[in-house]
């Protein structure tokens, strides 16, 4: 089963290899993972998002814990949580398709960024399934030049706070 | 300051080797008086004696060793000690912080090197931090679960033309490291409830009891219930290896009456140990009657491989004081009736394979009666320190342990060219005591480069080598599992060992008969100032047994050659 994982990590140098290693070395799986910096400038916030029965995951929060810089750690699809991901994608969109992509997009809610005459970069906000969902809609109405994607940020519903 | 800072914390020794960044280190332990400086032949060797130190005494041993191959020499001996979570802080020396990354001389990422086998490391990055950094790294290193700790310091961080206020500070916290220091009373109610109910109930106990001092807790506790008591490898000693109630080691190589316990146990409560392959053999066949009871400080060791009733987190020794409280408390006793019925089969298990093995089919000595005399010739009061391999095995066996902290053996990584560095660390710190160490050909060849150290040093520490002229346990499992094709382990050429310690200024004894063993082995102790190596031969062909069949139960052994359950 897919799992979010929030993590608080103290801001130090060498801090997120810990976590990425600790993934490679007990032979977890990283499907993505974010961190940036909290507005606490000495603590990050990381999400990763991996798959795992319940006793690897229950194993992937308590080695996680054990490290030293590890402030908390929550498993937020414990609970009602919401996840976005971003995604910009660039497309060959040229001659009568490049209409139907733009419908397409914006069924989608994504918002056409960047602009040639031949293709359109589009950006696009959601759960990783609608991101996924956008790119199969696409089908061969538009062929793909690149795609990037954030990986999945978290957040639980309601009062809950991963904080200090 | 790193000197200073060492001082201040009281650090009496620390165990190294020099080279170009830690020269300005070198130069003010020169300068002083207080940290005693022991200069090892090979990194790997300073970072076992610091190990061994700590496995002896429960405090954080130091190592200190340059940049790049030293550093990478020590992480054999980190690796170890992290395995058997044993509290450690390795100083390492780095290139010049703005030559980091660039391929400099001598220039090793350790911080990348070592995470994976430290409990944390750190890189110092602002020279004034080093007090405060030395303090969290012993802190760490000794608190909640023990392991080893890197600091790793760019030279230009000691340079002593930079002056800089100098604090040592009394205590640190850190937010994101509380180790827990207490078991939840709910918890310990109910493993205590399971435990009076229990009517085949086993003690299973680990390191752990050793590292949190409390094996006169669980001897205690043990007594006060009549249960039966096993230790793995790295919990002998907790319990005291001649008493009744002790059925031996378990696991792989553990005796037949433990086994059998375990495996027909209705109730296991696991004590600091944590479930180990070589412990459990097949996890789908573990102990299919029992109800585990699990306390470890460190929760990720709870329910990691097998799953726990009932799991405590906290300190063995606190844990166990408030369980012995709680029964007492109860006023309640086990049930006596099925402990009778209990220990009878125990004691037929016991009598049908008490540690046997055959003398009487050829002339060579048997390891284990090396073993057997080494226990009666030091009264079981020596600090033992162990190589890997057979008479690794044989040693855990047959030397009877009273004393926690006395058995000193690389149990988790398995490292051979332990036994001997291990062994000079206990004798530094306890001169006074027998210190043996119990190796073989093949493993003394590792690090026998440390017998110049004993000599700089004075450490007359009795090296027991159990020759077979092979690797023993490389060629039982050759023997068992591959036709007795012996692939590369044989061990031809062997050295004069006899010479060679004499070379280096130490006695040797050469031991082929048992007929001379005790007196060779009371003179070798005899001679208190001088480090002895007594080259022992013994049957080559001995295999240890009990042995766990692959993929099998607990209760699935090897007795013999011929012999299984």
């Amino acid at each position: 089963m897919r799992h979010i994982i929030s993590v608080l990590l103290e801001n130090e140098p060498g801090a997120l290899s810990r976590v990425v290693g600790l993934f490679s070395q007990r032979n977890y799986n990283i499907e993505s993972l974010t961190v940036a910096p909290t507005e606490d400038s000495t603590l990050s916030r990381l999400t990763v998002t991996t798959t795992g029965d319940d006793r690897v995951v229950e194993q992937i929060t308590k080695q996680l814990n054990k490290l030293i810089d590890v402030v908390k750690v929550v498993d937020l699809s414990e609970g009602e949580h919401i996840e976005r991901e971003l995604m910009m994608i660039k497309l060959k969109a040229n001659g009568q398709m490049r209409a139907e992509i733009k419908r397409t997009c914006d069924i989608f809610r994504g918002q056409i960024i960047d602009v040639t005459p031949n293709t359109y970069t589009v950006q696009l906000v959601g759960a990783s399934d609608k991101l996924d969902a956008f790119i199969a809609s696409l089908g061969n109405m538009a062929s793909i030049m690149e795609v990037v994607r954030s990986g999945v940020s978290g957040i639980a519903r309601g009062e809950k706070v991963l904080s200090l | 300051m790193v000197v200073r800072a060492l001082r201040d914390e009281g650090v009496k020794h620390i165990y190294g080797y020099p080279g170009g960044a830690l020269l300005h280190v070198y130069d003010a332990l020169f300068q002083q008086d207080d940290v005693k400086h022991v200069l090892v032949r090979h990194e790997q060797a300073a970072t076992h004696m610091a190990d061994a130190y700590a496995r002896a005494t429960g405090k954080a041993g130091v190592a200190l060793v340059t940049s790049g191959p030293g550093a990478t020499n020590a992480v054999t001996g980190i690796a170890t000690a992290f395995t058997d979570s044993i509290p450690m802080v390795v100083i390492t020396g780095q290139v010049m912080s703005h030559l980091i990354g660039e391929d400099a001389f001598q220039e090793t990422d350790m911080l990348g090197i070592s995470r994976p086998v430290v409990k944390h490391n750190f890189s110092v990055q602002r020279a004034e931090d080093i007090p405060t950094i030395i303090k969290k790294a012993f802190y760490i290193a000794e608190s909640g679960r023990p392991g080893p700790v890197v600091v790793d310091i760019p030279k230009d961080m000691t340079s002593p033309t930079d002056r800089y206020p100098y604090e040592y500070p009394k205590s640190v916290k850190l937010r994101s490291y509380n180790p827990i220091s207490r078991g939840h009373s709910g918890q310990i109610r109910k493993a205590v409830d399971m435990m009076l109910q229990a009517r085949r109930p086993v003690i299973y106990s680990g390191g752990g009891v050793i590292l949190g001092g409390a094996s006169d807790e669980l001897t205690a506790l043990a007594k006060m219930l009549n249960f039966p008591v096993t230790n793995t490898l790295m919990g002998l000693g907790g319990y005291p290896g001649t008493d009744r109630q002790f059925v031996g080691m378990l696991g792989m190589h553990g005796s037949y009456e433990a086994n059998m316990a375990m495996h027909h146990a209705d109730l296991i409560l696991a004590i600091g140990a944590r479930f180990d392959d070589r412990v459990t053999n097949a996890v789908d066949k573990f102990c299919p009657t029992a109800r585990i009871v699990h306390i470890d400080i460190d929760p990720a060791s709870i329910s990691k491989t097998v799953r726990a009733d009932v799991p405590i987190v906290g300190p063995s020794k606190v844990v166990l004081e408030e369980m012995i409280e709680q029964i007492k408390d109860s006023k309640k006793q086990p049930d006596a009736a099925a402990l009778e019925t209990w220990w009878k089969q125990i004691e037929e298990w016991r009598s049908r394979h008490g540690g046997r093995y055959e003398t009487a089919d050829s002339e060579l000595m048997k390891p284990q009666q090396v073993i057997e005399m080494l226990s009666k010739v030091t009264g079981g009061d020596a600090y033992v320190c162990s190589d890997v391999g057979q008479h690794q095995m044989f040693a855990a066996q047959y030397y009877k342990f009273n004393k926690p902290n006395r058995w000193i053996n690389s149990g988790g990584l398995g490292t051979m060219g332990f036994g001997l560095p291990a062994a000079m660390g206990v004798k530094m710190n306890f001169p006074d005591a027998d210190v043996a160490c119990v190796t073989g050909e093949g493993s003394i060849q590792m690090n026998i480069q440390e017998l110049s150290t004993c000599k700089q040093y004075d450490l007359p520490v009795k090296i027991l080598c159990l020759n077979n002229q092979s690797l023993g346990m490389v060629r039982q499992w050759q023997d068992m599992n591959y036709e007795s094709r012996h692939s590369q382990s044989y061990m031809k050429s062997l050295p004069d060992f006899i010479k060679l310690a004499e070379a280096y200024g130490h006695v040797g004894m050469k031991v082929d008969k048992y007929a001379d063993l005790e007196g060779a082995m009371r003179e070798a102790f005899s001679l208190k100032d001088r480090l002895v190596f007594m080259d022992i031969a013994v049957d080559p062909f001995e295999h240890v047994y009990p042995m766990q069949v692959p993929r099998g139960a607990m209760r699935d052994m090897w007795l013999s050659k011929t012999e299984r359950t």
